[in-house]
């Protein structure tokens, strides 16, 4: 039976009863249970089914490294699985379900695995299910699938929210046990700024569990003194609840803070995610338990030796009335020693040293406990619960020397430092033959941006495991001082004991787990080693050794050891697996952050935003800007309403925002030259007060952003970019300013957002603009390709006369605060003309019509503005521009290269987008040669027909040519080569 | 070889699998081998594959400075797919695919491939025209692939939100074919078949030089000495700069971290494998149930197999917002690998400067889907000395001719 | 998740701060140059592991561009310096030759 007794237990409170719920039964706990405690108090030793087999699966462990005990917990949006109940403190009102069985918990036809677990070793899937070929997808894999997995699929939306913070420290010490205590206090008292965080609730770690004593006192009266100090001081912050998950290059930390996982929809955030700048990291992160390879050994009742002794002081939970011991070193007799003083039975300790010598063991056997030197556990006998044990000789094959019955089953095989901070970043590990673990090699730290070392570890997660040594070690690790004196017994020296007895057969080592979760046995590490998987990495990932939820806490150093006894081979030469990040699972909504929804990335939104939602816009995504795709009025598709808008604007006006459009000053003496290397036509002479457009390559030669240019004054151009290009050009005129050209006076300013800029466009736009009063915007003032500064309707504006429709078209730039006034008095004003606005789609239409190439459209980076008919637009004077020598590479100089032409079909109707233009035969892959193919095509309202334009080898040479292109059926369709200007070839409407 | 059947697991289950031999044997190198391959992963051990099973060589050692598969074969989210817009890209990538498709048969080893389908979102329009292209252009060339509107998106993936606020799914281009296969049992299996062959896989041995004469290969200095050879091939990815130095000459690749990481391991939810460009993240549900996903690459040269940590949480945003549900799941594990980046972000398969010697590299975040086609490609230019089709677009000298082979060109850029 | 100071503004900048250009002191070739040359200056980047040299802009900062000797191997850095300048400064250099006794210079 596991129960709660009736006094005791240092970490609960029996005046706050806490009810919860597993897998439908009503249990009843304490605050400051963990679940795991919680269950056991509930004599749930059953609590779960592993991978492969399902077999029964209990808890073993107290922490972070428990393997088994792992639940569906919540509900709706609060369900999360595999939740580790461990870690997990219990609150009034949880809810579980154990995990991975079908129909239930006691009776998982699953378990069928089991029975032919000899038929299903490590590798199998490897070795079968090959034919035929068709049955893996079909039949194999769907079974695999459904058979694997843990958890089930949350099914809502995550109801919490997770905040994210950054801090900044000279130190952080990650574990709050004594060590890591100490630590802060000696880097603290030195001035240093210190944090300190702790992944349990609770500071003191094991000390206060194993009745250590510090400076005279009991270990949990020094750890509150010593919190008190830190508390006190400024220079300290203290987290509790806040896994360190991973440690990342030059002293970033991710901190993982349980903020409300225990008080679930209280309003606070679940978890806050620290990311943390460290000078340096302090790693007192404790040692893991090992557990013991013999026969059953993960049968529910079969724990770790300290996570019983956890679970009766700090809980007051006997995990069982009678429990066997058994162990390779002195650490295990303090379980021993605390269930006898708990009125539990202990009925003999198996220790597989021949010898047993220490202070621990004396104690022990001075208490009446039977302790049985040079013995082993041959096998534990039971089935969904730990019935008893079969005794043999640690040497020889397992004969069975003695029965005894028992239903708990405490095992220790020595301690393994956790390591994963130090190894994240490459810390290298050394082989310490006495304690048989992988320490630190403090000789190979991993290491910070300056060479230094990154990690330092302190106390156990140093090797250290006295309490006087784990003080010491910790208090040199935070620059060295005065160590407070621990007292403790002095143990003897452990022995290495990876398989129980040390000869088993392989009947017995086939019931030997090393992975309690993946299912991985001792035998299946040899396997893997005897077919030749000898890297530690192929062991791992031909057994799924250590792959688990669990990532190998418990079964690592253990599967190692086996393999390299396989090999005989020393364990060193076999080395580890990597550790990587994170320590422990970290919830990805705390990842992820508060950037959801909308914000997820940064949303940029230009001054008239409000408007267009207000008018419900159908928006697009254009990078981070949102911008009207078109404007649907009641009963109208998006189709129907680009064709209305477009028509209006051809017919009366339009009215775009085109405030999102780049806009870079380019300022300064040099500024003329420094265009003309930027942009492939000549952009110095431009007079001032006159635009120009231009072209801009990257040095490959291939088309990369265009736009029109405005000369402002003697020693200024304005550079109007594409919208997704403002900060990339801005980044490439700075990249060739500061790298390159450093000596030519030039200055650049991204003003994209300081202006609201706003297209009016149509035969009525002039009518607008006077109606609204000002400055002249007659064509003998302000023609056509020219700008002016003055007022429109009470606005500072300048207007451009370009034109990016063939219409008669105004841009105007008004500072960004009056963006939305202005755009309001030109609706005002334009509503007599029938002004209406118009979206980007109308916007591709208008410029479509025209033959206006679009970057990104008919540019895809790999298209030279030869290949447009733009050489027109590049300088043949200029000596050099960025490209010049790119275009000059063979293959784009190739007069083969497709070219721009307009398309159309016969019918009239739309080619599709994507189109191709196959051309005859094959080519050496069996792929169908081509000729071209689409880069815009749209139904032209204002033409009543499909037009488009594409690329085609030989370009407008073949104009009246009748080519195929593609369906998205397969079929194809006739389409004749025309002249891409679909509109107003002459260019009269724009020039009114 | 013993061949491996549901039989040999039961004969051998009733000796409690003590007659299981090696799958790959551990032999000390000969003097001289007809052809060397430096680097035992997938792409290397492919080649050395094809040219015993295509051309009767099999005098061929492959040298490995670590664990076989212990590169970005054995640390890649596992996708494949043929679904490329450029011909030399389609070409190669779905020879590869063909490949896969019988390869668990070829080799005798399960390598689970499972054309599970997968999906490349539209989230923009922009990026429907750009699939859209990639559908008329991968008709043409003979791959398989369609274009299926939101609706169909969300009954293939049940779990995906196609309503987001800033990215709605507007449609995703889908290749059935395309799927998943199990990483290590790719090399796995090509290294057993190659073993049987009477190949020699050489693990821990380091190429710490590249010998030549008269501007022709002779041999290769190692950390287990000398070894000769007439034909090398160079098949390291992210150190493929560091031999192609040996060998006398310089490539256009840079080596950048790419990092991917698996959720913890939950019941079958999602079937096809989703990628979502616009926002950079992609993800499938493996075999043992962990989420599968991928994000992108730093943008500076680093060999520490270890990425900048914002990338993941970028790419984990991003798949929030596409599925909602895996907030609530937690990450188990992050890694990075060391990928070549060339010019284009094509890979190069070519000859080199050096006469016999021959290089396989540059494969980008993309080097897994095309082990088999890859192996198939470089085994012929080894044999023959000179590329066959599949291979001739990729040699290294066409960044000077300007002849890309760039697929980036279907995203494009942001009008 | 590196961290280099821009030698600029004096900031420490964390990496998301910071935006990476690739290999430094490259040598631009424009017209009149050959095929290799242009060739090389496109593509054939250094790539050592070990020390490289290459370029940052502090674009979510001052916004200048900078330059940084920085091993690829360890993450360690050397130093940052102005990107005005066609080979790396003297004590950085220095400073390289103490740490790395291999290291072959900038050739």
């Amino acid at each position: 039976m596991s129960t709660r007794l009736a006094k005791g237990g240092r970490l609960i409170d029996r005046t706050a009863p806490c009810e919860f719920t597993f897998n439908g039964k009503r249990l009843k706990g304490f605050g400051g249970d963990t679940l795991a405690a919680a269950l056991l108090a509930n004599d749930q030793m059953l609590v779960g089914r592993s991978f492969k087999y399902h077999r029964p699966r209990g808890i073993v462990a107290s922490g972070a490294e428990e393997p088994n005990a792992l639940v569906n917990m919540g509900q709706g949006g609060r369900f999360e699985p595999n939740q580790r109940t461990t870690t997990t403190e219990l609150f009034d009102g949880l809810t579980c379900t154990s995990q991975n069985h079908w129909p239930s918990l006691e009776l998982d036809v699953g378990v069928v695995n089991n029975y032919a677990s000899r038929f299903l070793p490590a590798g199998f899937y490897y070795k079968t299910f090959i034919h035929p070929r068709f049955a893996w997808k079909h039949i194999f894999e769907p079974v695999v699938r459904q058979s694997a997995g843990l958890g089930q699929v949350p099914k809502d939306r995550d109801a919490d929210r997770y905040e994210q913070a950054y801090a900044f420290c000279d130190i952080l010490v990650v574990g709050g046990g004594i060590a890591g205590i100490q630590a802060a206090l000696t880097a603290a008292k030195a001035g240093k700024r210190v944090w300190l965080v702790e992944q349990t609730a609770h500071w003191g770690g094991r000390a206060p569990v194993d009745g250590i004593e510090i400076e005279g006192q009991p270990a949990e009266v020094w750890v509150k003194n010593a919190v008190q100090a830190l508390e006190s001081m400024e220079n300290v912050t203290l987290r509790s609840r806040c896994m360190a998950a991973g440690s990342y290059d030059h002293g970033y930390v991710l901190c993982d803070e349980k903020v409300a996982d225990h008080t679930p929809g209280d309003g606070r955030p679940r978890h806050r995610l620290w990311r943390l700048r460290a000078g340096q990291i302090i790693a007192a992160t404790g040692a893991i338990e090992r557990p013991l390879s013999f026969a059953g050994n993960d049968i529910p009742g079969v724990m770790l030796a300290a996570a019983v002794r956890d679970y009766l002081i700090n809980w007051a939970v006997a995990p069982g009335d009678r429990t066997v011991i058994v162990t390779n070193n002195d650490d295990a007799y303090r379980t021993a020693i605390a269930l006898k003083e708990a009125g539990l039975e202990v009925p003999v300790v198996l220790d597989a040293r021949a010898s047993v010598t220490g202070e621990l063991p004396a104690k022990a056997r001075a208490m009446g406990i039977r302790v049985e030197a040079g013995k082993a556990i041959a096998k534990v006998k039971g089935g969904k619960r730990v019935t008893g044990v079969a005794i043999c000789a640690q040497v020889g094959q397992g004969s069975v020397l003695e029965e005894i019955a028992c239903d708990a089953v405490a095992m220790s095989g020595g301690w393994s430092p956790v390591v994963h901070l130090w190894s994240h970043c490459g810390g290298k590990l050394r082989w310490d033959e006495a304690q048989a673990q992988f320490a630190p090699d403090k000789a190979r730290p991993p290491l910070n941006h300056d060479g230094a070392a990154l990690v330092v570890t302190a106390g156990a997660a140093s090797g250290a495991l006295s309490a006087a040594d784990v003080l010491l070690d910790a208090t040199d690790a935070a620059g060295g001082g005065m160590a407070p004196v621990a007292t403790a017994p002095q143990e003897a020296a452990m022995e290495p004991v990876w398989i129980m007895p040390q000869g088993a057969p392989v009947d017995l080592r086939m019931k030997m787990w090393l992975d309690y979760q993946n299912d991985v046995k001792v035998s299946d590490v040899q396997l893997a080693a005897r077919e030749g998987y000898t890297s530690v990495e192929h062991t791992k990932r031909y057994t799924t050794l250590g792959m688990a939820t669990d990532q190998g806490k418990l079964s690592n150093i253990n599967g190692l050891a086996v393999l390299a006894d396989s090999l005989s081979a020393p364990v060193p030469q076999v080395g580890t697996t990597t550790f990587r990040p994170p320590y422990t699972p970290v919830t990805i909504g705390a990842l992820a952050g508060e950037a959801r929804g909308e914000i997820f990335q940064p949303l940029r939104t230009t001054p008239i935003h409000a408007w267009h939602l207000s008018q419900n816009a159908y928006m697009e995504p254009v990078g981070l800007w949102q911008r009207p795709y078109c404007y649907p009025r009641a009963g109208e598709t998006h189709e129907q309403a680009v064709h209305r808008e477009v028509k209006n604007t051809r017919t009366n006006v339009g009215l775009l925002d085109a405030s999102t459009l780049g806009k870079i000053i380019v300022k300064g003496p040099d500024a003329g030259k420094f265009l003309d290397m930027l942009y492939t036509n000549v952009m110095s002479n431009l007079p001032v007060g006159k635009c120009r457009y231009g072209l801009m390559c990257n040095e490959q030669g291939f088309l990369s952003d265009d736009g029109v240019v405005a000369r402002i004054d003697e020693d200024t151009w304005l550079c109007h970019t594409t919208s997704g290009g403002s900060d990339r050009i801005h980044a490439w005129m700075e990249d060739w300013l500061q790298c390159e050209w450093w000596d030519w006076q030039v200055y650049t300013a991204n003003v994209t957002e300081q202006y609201a800029q706003i297209a009016v466009v149509g035969p009525n736009a002039r009518k607008v603009l006077e109606k609204l009063g000002g400055m002249d915007v007659s064509k003998e003032t302000l023609p056509f390709m020219q700008w002016a500064d003055g007022t429109l309707g009470g606005f500072n504006a300048r207007v451009y006369r370009i034109s990016f429709s063939g219409e008669l078209s105004y841009e105007i730039a008004v500072p960004a605060s009056e963006g939305r006034a202005f755009w309001d008095a030109l609706l005002a004003a334009g509503a007599e003309f029938g002004m209406m606005p118009y979206g980007t789609e109308g916007l591709h239409v208008l410029r479509a019509e025209k033959g206006f190439i679009m970057i990104g459209d008919e540019t895809d980076g790999t298209v030279i503005p030869q290949d447009l008919n733009l050489g027109w637009a590049i300088s043949k004077k200029k000596a050099d521009y960025l490209g010049k020598r790119g275009q000059e590479r063979p293959y784009l100089a190739n007069p083969d290269r497709w070219k721009l032409v307009g398309l159309e079909t016969l019918d009239g109707s739309v080619i599709p987008d994507g189109s191709y233009a196959p051309a005859p035969g094959f080519n050496a892959n069996g792929q169908r040669n081509t000729q071209g193919r689409v880069t815009s095509t749209y139904f032209s309202p204002t033409l009543g027909k499909g037009i488009a334009m594409g690329l085609v080898k030989g370009g407008l040479t073949r104009l009246g040519e009748t080519i195929e292109m593609t369906k998205l059926d397969g079929s194809t369709m006739q389409v004749k080569i025309v002249d891409p200007v679909f509109y107003d070839k002459e260019g009269e409407k724009q020039n009114v | 070889m013993k061949r491996y059947s549901v039989f040999a697991i039961a004969r051998e289950a009733l000796r409690y699998h003590q007659g299981w031999e090696k799958a790959w044997r551990a032999p000390a190198p000969k003097p001289a081998y007809d052809a060397i391959i430096i680097g035992a992963g997938g792409h290397g051990l492919a080649t050395a594959y094809y040219l015993g099973k295509n051309y009767g060589i099999t005098n061929v050692a492959i040298l490995e400075k670590g664990w076989l598969g212990g590169g970005n074969t054995g640390r890649n989210t596992t996708i494949i797919r043929s679904n490329y817009l450029q011909d030399p890209s389609a070409a190669i990538y779905n020879k590869a695919l063909s490949l896969y498709e019988d390869l668990s048969q070829d080799l005798n080893y399960n390598v689970m491939f499972s054309p599970r389908g997968l999906l490349m979102l539209a989230q923009t329009h922009h990026e429907v025209r750009g699939y859209l292209r990639t559908v008329h252009a991968n008709n043409l060339q003979g791959v398989k692939t369609e274009w299926i509107g939101p609706e169909k998106v969300k009954e293939l993936v049940p779990i995906i939100n196609i309503d987001g606020p800033r990215y709605p799914v507007l449609g995703a281009l889908y290749q059935a074919r395309g799927g998943t296969a199990r990483h290590d049992a790719v090399a796995w299996g090509y290294a057993r078949a190659c073993s049987a062959m009477g190949m020699d896989i050489i693990q821990q041995c380091e190429v710490t030089g590249v010998r030549s004469e008269n501007g022709q290969v002779t041999g290769v200095e190692t950390t287990k000495g000398f070894i000769g050879t007439r034909k090398l091939g160079i098949v390291v990815a992210g150190h493929s700069g560091q031999v192609a130095d040996m060998a006398g000459f310089r490539l256009p690749v840079e080596s950048l971290a790419l990092q991917a990481l698996v959720s913890e391991p939950i019941k079958p939810c999602m079937d096809v494998v989703v990628m979502a460009n616009t926002v950079h993240g992609y993800m499938s549900q493996s075999d043992k149930g962990e989420m599968v996903i991928g994000g992108g690459t730093d943008g500076f040269n680093n060999f520490t197999q270890r990425g900048s940590f914002h990338h993941i949480e970028e790419t984990l945003r991003a798949l929030v917002e596409t599925f909602p549900m895996i907030s609530r799941l937690k990450m188990l594990r992050q890694w990075g690998g060391i990928v070549d980046m060339t010019g284009d972000r094509s890979p190069i398969i070519s000859k080199t400067p050096l006469g016999n010697c021959f290089i396989n590299c540059g494969w980008g975040t993309g080097g897994f889907k095309a082990i088999p086609g890859s192996g198939w490609a470089m085994a012929e230019l080894m044999a023959k000395g000179e590329p066959g089709p599949l291979a001739a677009e990729f040699n290294m000298w066409r960044f000077r001719e300007g002849q890309f082979i760039d697929e980036s060109v279907a995203a494009g850029v942001a009008h | 998740m590196l961290i280099l100071e821009c030698p600029y503004c004096g900031v420490k900048a964390e990496e998301t701060e910071l935006s990476p250009g690739g290999e430094a002191h490259l040598k631009r070739f424009g017209p009149g140059s050959t095929g290799e040359e242009f060739e090389a200056y496109m593509f054939a980047r250094k790539n050592p592991k070990g020390v490289h040299f290459e370029r940052w802009r502090h674009a979510y900062g001052c916004g200048k561009w900078f330059l940084a000797a920085r091993c690829t191997a360890t993450l360690e850095v050397f130093g940052t310096y102005s990107a005005q300048t066609t080979e790396p400064p003297a004590e950085i250099v220095e400073k390289i030759k103490a740490k790395r006794p291999d290291w072959k210079g900038t050739k």
